[in-house]
């Protein structure tokens, strides 16, 4: 069950950049362990908050792209829920909407070779096998 | 909200109707600005209303997500709610999408659940 997930989390303002990248280790290492992957992080960086969270304003915010299945997520939520800097996190499931924007990423480009004549049609392909 | 859907048909029959009240004229257009708000959108008779067009339709946004929330921030109003699709002119499936994405932001501190973000 190969699914794709993204992983917001924003953790307390003041927390360290190496305090950061150990906890960010320490999700990686548990997410191949359980047999997914991590396809890429993100450190959005300080961002003032819509609404107080925990007495904070502010906080750091970063995103994991993770594949992997449902049980592994459930993990990574439970390790974000006793991490005590971590004060909120969110899980969104993205690779049926991936799907459906290629789905129509491919109409688009099938339409747009109707049209004009075959020259660009080289890069194209080369773009899509690459 | 009322005045907004059939302008015409109401400001006919009150403008008649409130003659004997008004003592200085006779007759006053029944409330200019109306509750509906700052747009000023009552148009009616007066002036043409420019159809309104989908956004995302127009501009083939087909990702609505969660993370662009300057994108989302054009469809909440200043009070926080989303603002519905009869006044904006987005098309449902993209108000569909909009509304979940404004949730999920608000879900994780990007929008306002109420007031501005201060």
């Amino acid at each position: 069950m190969n699914r794709t997930y993204e992983l917001m989390f924003i953790v307390r303002p003041d927390m360290a950049e190496e305090d950061q990248d150990k906890l960010i280790s320490t999700l990686e290492s548990a997410v191949s362990s359980s047999g997914g992957n991590v396809k890429n992080v993100e450190k959005m960086g300080k961002r003032r908050l819509a609404y107080m969270v925990r007495r904070f304003h502010e906080g750091i915010y970063i995103l994991l792209t993770v594949e992997g299945g449902g049980a592994l997520i459930h993990e990574l939520e439970r390790r974000l829920r006793v991490t005590e800097p971590v004060i909120k996190f969110l899980t969104v499931r993205t690779d049926e909407e991936e799907k459906r924007l290629e789905k129509i990423k491919k109409i688009r480009e099938s339409r747009r070779k109707a049209a004009p004549p075959p020259a660009e049609t080289g890069s194209e392909t080369a773009a899509v096998t690459a | 909200m009322a005045d907004e859907t059939r302008p015409t048909s109401s400001g006919a029959e009150g403008g008649g109707e409130r003659t004997q009240s008004g003592d200085r004229g006779e007759r006053r257009p029944p409330r200019a600005g109306g509750p509906g708000g700052p747009g000023g959108r009552e148009g009616g008779r007066k002036y043409f209303r420019r159809k309104k067009v989908c956004k995302f339709c127009v501009e083939k946004i087909e990702a609505i997500n969660y993370k662009d929330y300057r994108l989302l921030a054009q469809f909440v109003a200043e009070s926080g709610r989303i603002v519905p699709r009869r006044l904006t002119g987005v098309c449902t499936p993209h108000q569909r999408r909009l509304s979940t994405a404004i949730k999920q932001a608000r879900n994780i501190a990007l929008l306002p659940f109420a007031g501005r973000a201060s």
